[in-house]
C-alpha cells in the first residue's frame, strides 16, 4: 500500500471480523485515497458484503481500526462522509420514486447544486418521477438507490454489489457515476465477483480469500 | 460542501412520509380503532346491557384495556417495515442521532394509529354508559398514557426487530412495562368517579410520559443498533 503525504479518505488497520469466533475476514490493511476506486473481489460467502457493513458502522470489528480521513472512524465521521448502497433499496412501495428520494434527501442531506429531478435523469428513470416504488423492477430501483447516491453529499461510497440487477446500460451508468465521482474527489469501494467491467478509473484490488 | 440535514429538517420529512404512507394504507389505519371498537362492543353484549353495572363498574376500564389491547396490535409494524427494505439501515447511516429518528418515528407512529383511537373512545363511551362527566378525565389519561405505551412499546419492537417474526413475544415484553400506566389511568378515572381529585395520579402520569420520552428513544436506539449488527 503506498504511504501518501495527506492522509487518505478510508484506511483499515488490522481489521478484522469473526462471526460466533469463526473469522470471516481480516486481519485486513487496506487504504483508498481520494480519486481511486478499490474493488473488493471474491466468490459468495468470503465476507465482502460483511466487510462494507464493517466499514460503514452498521456492525462491529472485532480487531483493528478505520480510519475517515485519517481520523478514528467515529459515528458522527462516518455519518457525513460515507454513503452506502446495500442490498436492500430502503424505498417504500407505496411512494413514488420523487417522494421516497425527497425523503432520503431530507434524511442524508443533498450535494450543493444537485436537484433529484436531475438525478433521475442521469441515471435514467426521468419520466418515473410519480410512479410508485413497488411498480417497479428490481433494476429500476437500483436506478433510483443510484440516484440517491448521485444526491448524497457524502466523498466516500461504499457500493454492495452495485452492478446486480442492472443491464449493460446500466452497467455502463455505474461506472460512469463512479468515474465522475473520482473526478470530483470521492472514492469507492466496489464490491463484485469479478464477473463484471470495472470502472476506467485508478483503481486497486482487495482479494478476499476464500477460508471463510 | 453539503447541507447537512437539521433535525427539525429530517423529522419533517419522516412525519410526512408516515403521513403519507398511512394515507396511502387508509383501509389499514383504521384497523386498532375498529379493534377497540369491536373489544368494547363485545364487552357490552356479554354483559347483557346491565346499566349499573357497565357505567359504575366497567366502563372506564373497558375502555382502557381496549385501546391498550388496540395499541398493542400495531407495535410490530413500528419498526419491521423499514428493517424488512433496509430503510433502518439508512436511518443508522444518516448524519443524524438515531436516537432522534426513533422519537419521531415513534411520535408518527402514535399520530397515525392512537389518534383515531382517541377520537372514537367518546363513542365507546356512550356504547358502556359511561357518564358524560367521567370523559374528560378519561380523554386526559388516555392522552397522558397512550404516549407512554408507544414509548415502552417502542423498545419492545426495537427489541424483536432483528427476529423474523415477534408474534407473541412483543404482547410478552410489552404487557408487564404496560401494567403501571394501565394501573395509573384507569384508576384515576375511578378516583375521579368517586368524587376524589385525580391530580395526583395524572401528574404521576405527566412525569412518566416526560421521564420515558427522554429514554425510551435511547434504549430503543441502541435495541435497533444490536439488531441490525
Amino acid at each position: 500500500m503506498t504511504d501518501t503525504a495527506h492522509a487518505p479518505l478510508l484506511a483499515a488497520h488490522g481489521l478484522a471480523f469473526a462471526r460466533n469466533e469463526e473469522p470471516v475476514f481480516g486481519p485486513l490493511d487496506f487504504a483508498v485515497d481520494a480519486g481511486e476506486a478499490l474493488l473488493v473481489q471474491g466468490g459468495n460467502g468470503v465476507g465482502k458484503t460483511t466487510l462494507l457493513r464493517v466499514l460503514a458502522g452498521l456492525l462491529r470489528a472485532d480487531a483493528g481500526q478505520v480510519l475517515v480521513q485519517g481520523k478514528p472512524a467515529s459515528p458522527e465521521l462516518r455519518a457525513r462522509a460515507v454513503a452506502y448502497l446495500g442490498h436492500l433499496p430502503a424505498l417504500k412501495g407505496e411512494l413514488t420514486v420523487l417522494e421516497n428520494l425527497r425523503f432520503l434527501c431530507g434524511l442524508h442531506g443533498r450535494r450543493e447544486g444537485q436537484q433529484i429531478e436531475a438525478a433521475l435523469e442521469i441515471t435514467g428513470m426521468a419520466g418515473y418521477e410519480d410512479a410508485p416504488a413497488r411498480q417497479l423492477s428490481a433494476g429500476q430501483k437500483k436506478r433510483v438507490t443510484l440516484a440517491r447516491l448521485w444526491l448524497s453529499p457524502a466523498p466516500l461510497w461504499l457500493l454492495d454489489e452495485p452492478y446486480a440487477n442492472l443491464d449493460l446500460d446500466g452497467i455502463n451508468l455505474v461506472n460512469r457515476m463512479i468515474s465522475a465521482h473520482l473526478r470530483d474527489g470521492g472514492a469507492a469501494l466496489v464490491t463484485t465477483h469479478g464477473a463484471y467491467a470495472a470502472p476506467p478509473v485508478r483503481t486497486r484490488m482487495l482479494l478476499l480469500g476464500g477460508q471463510a | 460542501m453539503s447541507a447537512a440535514p437539521g433535525l427539525r429538517q429530517s423529522a419533517r420529512a419522516l412525519l410526512l412520509r408516515d403521513l403519507r404512507l398511512v394515507w396511502r394504507r387508509r383501509g389499514d389505519a383504521l384497523q386498532p380503532a375498529l379493534f377497540a371498537l369491536l373489544v368494547v362492543v363485545m364487552f357490552a353484549l356479554a354483559m347483557g346491557g346491565g346499566r349499573e353495572i357497565l357505567r359504575d363498574h366497567v366502563a372506564p376500564y373497558a375502555i382502557w384495556v381496549a385501546v391498550l389491547l388496540a395499541g398493542l396490535l400495531s407495535l410490530d409494524s413500528l419498526f419491521r417495515g423499514d428493517a424488512e427494505d433496509g430503510s433502518l439501515e439508512q436511518w443508522l447511516l444518516a448524519p443524524l442521532p438515531l436516537p432522534w429518528l426513533v422519537a419521531v418515528r415513534t411520535f408518527g407512529h402514535w399520530l397515525t394509529t392512537t389518534v383515531p383511537l382517541l377520537l372514537v373512545v367518546p363513542v365507546l363511551g356512550e356504547f358502556l354508559y359511561l357518564p358524560r362527566a367521567q370523559l374528560p378525565v378519561l380523554m386526559l389519561t388516555l392522552l397522558l398514557g397512550t404516549p407512554i405505551l408507544s414509548l415502552l412499546g417502542a423498545v419492545v419492537a426495537a427489541l424483536t426487530v432483528g427476529l423474523k417474526r415477534s408474534g407473541i413475544l412483543v404482547a410478552l415484553l410489552a404487557l408487564p412495562l404496560y401494567v403501571p400506566v394501565l394501573v395509573f389511568g384507569a384508576g384515576s378515572v375511578a378516583a375521579a368517579a368517586q368524587g376524589l381529585d385525580p391530580t395526583g395520579a395524572l401528574l404521576l402520569m405527566g412525569a412518566g410520559l416526560v421521564a420515558s420520552a427522554v429514554l425510551a428513544p435511547l434504549a430503543a436506539a441502541a435495541a435497533i443498533r444490536i439488531a441490525q449488527g
